[in-house]
């Protein structure tokens, strides 16, 4: 591993300086899943790597603010797998965190961190865009929101800016009955990459909001209002019809080694339908089908 | 390189290191506290190989910076005996045959051991959970989760 300094801040305003000051030379260390493979690969070699785990204000603890539930940028998958509140309004992205890595690697990785990597196969990004998240940042010019459909740019990257780090992601806790369910497809089971991952959320107006990640280079976020998605009764053409519209912005990368762009276009459709008739045994509280 | 003073507690005993900011807990604890059980394998966080107990959660200590570690309790393979005689899961692992070439075994141990403390009965699907960030080359999974089984059972005894 390349030499850096290391940096561990005590407060907020301390860590925004240094990342202000270092800028694309400053790397971000929350669990470290990440960022430490590719410090040792050497496919990021920054000067100063700012440990943000003993920031006063990054409290590790789920909480409830104003209808919303906040989870903090050193909140660990480990920790919302388990949490209550979670499991009650935000199944799916319990699903999507607890099919992160391995226990190893749970107990470690943050959602936040989860997020800043911008990987096309963030297992949290579509259950997060599905239930209208936002990612609240610190900066140099103090503090804003940022609205996750306008936070990923493509792999890689997001649109924080020089200076500014996530301090937490925000969930609107749900103001109608909602079903909700994620999925994914890998190699493997087990520890494995998704291929595909997908989540939807439904609410009993039938409005249906469904988030894909893998088959391009950044998460998406696609709702049907017609409420035909959700209806049951609905003619099997009418239904595809409506998927094959919120499906056509996947454009898998025919370079990746995890698969093909025929089979994800494939999978993606057979996993949208899966997740959409779980999400509507959710909403209507059967066992699930 | 500057150096950086840091504390832990391994295995019980406190420990005071200097560390380079770019080695890891896995480097610090073989090559500097001679703790050679933990082994280093793929260095990515997918065999488990590295696997450590950090304040009470495992973790793939080859990703964890030495310094992150400062302040922290740890608790390594060399840990587990009770008063120098095997854990009852060490002797199952033996009892089952579940340790073929024994390179990946610490790691699985220390998996399987968190898994007990977390769920002292678990099902053969969370056996296959609990140990699924631990790679065996030699194919021994079935003896191995056999001896997680048989250790959880006998915790009625």
């Amino acid at each position: 591993m390349q030499p850096f300094i290391y940096a561990r801040p005590a407060t907020l305003a301390e860590a925004v300086a240094i990342l202000q000051e270092h800028g694309p030379d400053a790397r971000v260390l929350a669990g470290g899943t990440d960022l430490i493979i590719r410090l040792r690969d050497r496919s990021v070699r920054p000067t100063v790597v700012v440990d943000v785990k003993r920031i006063a204000e990054l409290d590790p603890a789920i909480v409830e603010v104003d209808g919303h539930l906040r989870i903090g940028a050193t909140t660990v998958m480990t920790d919302i797998v388990a949490d209550e509140r979670a499991r009650r309004h935000f199944p799916a992205l319990v699903e999507a965190a607890a099919v992160v890595g391995s226990v190893q690697i749970r107990n470690r990785a943050t959602l936040a961190g989860n997020l800043c990597n911008a990987s096309p196969a963030a297992d949290t990004a579509p259950a997060l865009l599905v239930y209208g998240a936002d990612v609240l940042a610190a900066g140099p010019s103090g503090t804003r929101r940022i609205p996750l459909t306008e936070f990923f740019v493509r792999s890689g990257q997001t649109t924080l800016a020089r200076g500014e780090l996530v301090t937490a992601i925000e969930l609107p806790l749900p103001d109608r009955p909602t079903g909700s369910a994620h999925v994914r497809r890998t190699r493997r089971r087990g520890h494995d990459l998704a291929s595909v991952t997908l989540a939807v959320a439904i609410d009993d107006t039938g409005r249906t909001r469904l988030a894909y990640g893998s088959v391009g280079p950044r998460p998406v976020l696609v709702v049907d209002d017609s409420g035909v998605l959700a209806n049951r009764q609905a003619a099997d053409a009418d239904r595809t019809a409506v998927l094959e519209r919120l499906l056509v912005d996947a454009s898998p990368s025919p370079r990746s080694m995890r698969a093909g762009p025929e089979y994800r276009l494939a999978m993606l459709r057979v996993l949208a339908v899966r997740a959409v008739r779980t999400a509507l045994d959710r909403l209507a509280g059967e066992p699930e089908s | 390189m500057t150096t950086v003073p840091i504390e832990l507690t391994v295995n019980g005993r406190s420990r005071r290191l200097d560390v380079a900011p770019n080695v890891t807990l896995l480097d610090v604890l073989r090559d500097d506290l001679g703790l050679t059980g933990t082994k280093e394998c793929c260095l990515v966080g997918e065999c488990g190989a590295c696997t450590v107990s950090l304040d009470g959660r495992i973790v793939d200590s080859c990703l964890v910076l030495a310094v992150e570690a400062d302040g922290a309790a740890v608790t390594t393979i060399e840990g587990l005996a009770v008063d120098g005689r095997m854990s009852p899961l060490q002797a199952a692992f033996l009892d089952e045959g579940a340790v073929q070439c024994g390179y990946c075994i610490p790691g699985q141990l220390m998996a399987a051991h968190d898994l007990l403390e977390r769920v002292p009965h678990p099902t053969v699907e969370q056996v296959q959970e609990g140990l699924a960030g631990n790679l065996c080359r030699c194919g021994c999974y079935g003896q191995i989760t056999e001896a997680v089984l048989a250790t959880a059972e006998g915790h009625d005894r």
